[in-house]
């Protein structure tokens, strides 16, 4: 495990070049150029704004107001979560030729997969600020804004980077031999979307769901940036997310042992 | 001096999976837990115990077959792929040039991409921005280096591919068949580049179908062939024996391919075929090839002599268009052989003699017969045809078996694939029996020289025009 952390560190260099290269080449030959990093969680915050509270206004309790607030505080993570998860099933096949052509350490590809969303999703947390401060100035959140929670953010979001990462090790190295996980990925991830609380609130759960909800790391990332960002109240949730950093960290470890193991069989199945 | 590279016993197994397991899908180790279905039904030896070693500084080649496990070596030199037994050793910093520009991003800039590709081949940025000019420079890029890389076309993402993997600065560079970069030009700067590195010291391994180059530039060879060495050290014996194994396998295809042209114009071939020399002629006995398949032998379209003309309006592959046998007259021509000095042959070296020799047989009496011959080259282009009529043979008698040799004492043809018209034919033109393309053979030369048609020449200089040797 250390003698693969410095080797990560000496890559350093490549991971910050090939992270950098992600996120300039995402946008690059469109008008908009940049300015989609931004404006693509505000689309997205839009649409699922307008369909609970347009097209399904009953579907949630109603005290969560406002709901377009509530609703970013999980969907900004979520996305995150699901491209890199979605990028990564794929990134050794894509990246064939570098793993056949090149000595590359292949672990970088996944991690630079994960490093380029997080990214993106660093970009939304801006957005998530600007309607934060909207709401306040407006005197519509439910209480005041209690910035001494705003210590725990970063410390979710390295946990979701530990989780993130741990799953896109594991999914990239077993996608070159089991490419049926590509389709099977992507159904999972809808039904884990509508799994985890962020469309609804944790306490619409019924108590026979709650064990079941529990089971889902996701849904607990999801309640603590609700908790941090949106509710009201003290960060109640840090017990269960310093739990999930611990498993996560192990989910890392097993992830790269497994991805060390098959390493030698990517250059020839991709 | 200790060696660069050190291959002890190296074997590398590819796997090869029945037709079940291409896809690579979870559902065969899934269902009914048969795990065992994911195991390989056939090992591949791309490479088998090889041993070598490549002393610092050494130029050395590579050569083989497609197929023989070239590249594969190459990769396990660069540890890129790791030996399924044996060791593999290199000592310094390794720059492969294996596929050039892998891993460029099309939608960022040149620049942007050198940047990329020098990190990745272990520079750092500083390094990079020293190098920088020189990598643009050499690439000849300087006008297009802020464009996106997709608008490059692929002599120039392959030109700055190459640059930035030379400009690394590897202890050891090892280079697979990327000389055909570009124009000639370029290919010369880059065989510049890598005699530069030999100057100083450093180790090149070279794969390569071109031996021109391994014979000029290498030190040392090595003749790989099904994964195994057959020889190496000084590159021109290797060569040697390379280029001769070559030739007898590719005389042996054109003989089978000859055999095949026959029997596909001929379906009744086959009870005659016996009568063939059987080794001549393996793949007439064993495949019959359907009629519809292309007469000619493969190598014909491809390897047009260099220099050809292209023919005029004539169809692009004359052979494959017209190849046939036709008439039915008194006079049949059941076999036709080329020979050359010691036997049977279908290569022949330029200037070489060259016999055709036809078993006719007539079973009544004919007293009006021609015999002719025409060659081809493989643009469709007649080289030379005759027929003993023109050349002024009355014919008085024909009658039962017989033999008709046309001897070119030398062949005096470009190098290239040839083939051959043979007919028997009434006087007024009426045919006997004509066969259209349908015996081939290849003339190969020292000399690169283009054209048709050798003439015997000489140069001759004045005395204040010298030039060396041109055997030295």
């Amino acid at each position: 495990m250390l003698t693969s952390l410095r080797r990560l560190l000496r890559h350093r260099e490549l991971i910050r070049t090939l992270v950098a290269r992600e996120v300039k080449a995402r946008y690059r030959g469109s008008i908009l150029g940049f300015f989609w990093s931004f404006a693509n969680p505000l689309l997205l915050l839009l649409v699922y704004t307008f369909v609970f509270s347009v097209i399904l206004p009953g579907f949630r309790g109603g005290e969560l107001e406002p709901y377009g607030l509530f609703l970013f505080c999980g969907l900004l993570p979520w996305t995150w979560f699901a491209s890199s998860l979605l990028e990564s099933s794929n990134v050794l096949i894509t990246n064939g030729n570098l793993l056949k052509k090149v000595m590359f350490p292949a672990e970088i590809l996944p991690i630079v997969t994960v490093l380029a969303n997080m990214v993106h999703f660093l970009f939304g947390l801006p957005v998530l600020g600007a309607f934060l401060a909207w709401y306040a100035l407006d005197g519509r959140l439910p209480g005041p804004l209690q910035l001494v929670e705003l210590v725990w953010l970063p410390v979710v979001i390295l946990v979701q980077l530990l989780l993130t990462l741990g799953c896109a090790l594991l999914l990239s190295a077993l996608t070159v031999h089991f490419r049926d996980i590509r389709d099977l990925l992507n159904n999972l991830l809808t039904l884990w979307f509508f799994a985890t609380p962020i469309i609804y609130p944790m306490a619409l759960v019924p108590a026979g769901g709650k064990p079941l909800m529990d089971m889902n790391p996701f849904a607990h990332l999801a309640i603590s940036y609700q908790e941090i960002l949106f509710y009201n109240g003290p960060f109640g949730h840090w017990k269960w997310l310093l739990a999930l950093g611990l498993g996560s960290l192990a989910l890392t470890a097993v992830g790269y042992g497994v991805f060390d193991r098959l390493r030698d069989t990517f250059a020839e199945e991709v | 001096m200790s060696a660069a590279v050190e291959l002890d016993a190296v074997s590398k197994v590819y796997r090869r999976y029945g037709p079940g397991r291409r896809a690579g899908t979870l559902k065969s180790a899934l269902l009914g837990g048969r795990l065992r279905d994911l195991a390989p039904r056939e090992t591949l030896h791309a490479v088998a115990g090889v041993s070598l070693q490549i002393p610092r500084g050494a130029a050395y080649g590579i050569v083989g077959r497609n197929g023989s496990g070239k590249s594969t070596l190459l990769k396990l030199m660069a540890g890129i792929t790791r030996p399924t037994a044996g060791s593999v050793q290199v000592r310094g910093r390794v720059s492969a040039l294996i596929e050039l520009g892998a891993g460029f991003h099309p939608e960022i800039s040149g620049r942007e991409n050198v940047f990329i590709n020098g990190v990745m081949l272990g520079l750092t940025r500083r390094e990079i921005e020293r190098r920088f000019d020189a990598i643009v420079e050499f690439a000849e890029l300087e006008e297009f280096i802020d464009a996106p890389v997709r608008t490059y076309s692929s002599g120039m993402y392959m030109r700055l591919g190459f640059a930035v993997a030379v400009h690394v600065d590897a202890d050891v560079l090892l280079v697979d068949e990327v000389l055909a970069v570009g124009d000639e030009r370029f290919s010369l700067k880059c065989l510049d580049k890598f005699a530069e590195y030999k100057r100083r010291g450093k180790t090149t391994v070279l794969v390569t179908h071109g031996l021109d180059t391994v014979e000029r530039f290498c030190d040392e060879a090595l003749w790989l062939d099904a994964g195994r060495v057959r020889t190496s050290g000084d590159p021109r014996r290797v060569l040697h024996a390379y280029r001769g194994d070559v030739e007898t396998e590719e005389e042996r295809e054109l003989a089978a391919a000859d055999a095949r042209a026959r029997l596909a114009v001929e379906p009744d071939a086959g009870d005659g075929a016996p009568r063939d020399d059987p080794a001549e002629a393996p793949a007439a006995v064993e495949e019959p090839a359907p009629a519809a398949e292309p007469a000619a032998a493969p190598t014909a379209a491809e390897e047009a002599a260099p220099g050809d003309a292209p023919a005029g309006d004539e169809p692009e592959d004359m052979f494959k268009a017209a190849a046939g046998r036709w008439g039915d007259g008194p006079v049949r021509i059941d076999d036709v052989r080329l020979e050359g000095e010691d036997g049977p042959a279908h290569l022949f070296q330029s200037g070489a003699r060259l016999a055709i020799r036809m078993r006719v047989t007539a079973p009544e009496e004919v007293t009006d017969f021609v015999f002719g011959i025409s060659i081809f080259n493989a643009a469709g282009v007649c080289c030379y045809g005759t027929n003993t009529d023109i050349e002024r043979y009355r014919p008085v008698v024909l009658s039962g078996a017989g033999e008709v040799v046309f001897v070119i004492d030398r062949l005096d043809l470009v190098e290239g694939t040839y083939k051959l018209d043979v007919a028997a034919h009434r006087r007024d033109g009426v045919q006997y029996d004509y066969h259209r393309l349908l015996h081939t053979f290849r003339v190969k030369s020292q000399t690169r020289d283009a054209g048709i048609y050798r003439p015997a020449h000489s140069w001759e200089f004045t005395p204040n025009i010298r030039f060396e040797d041109p055997d030295s």
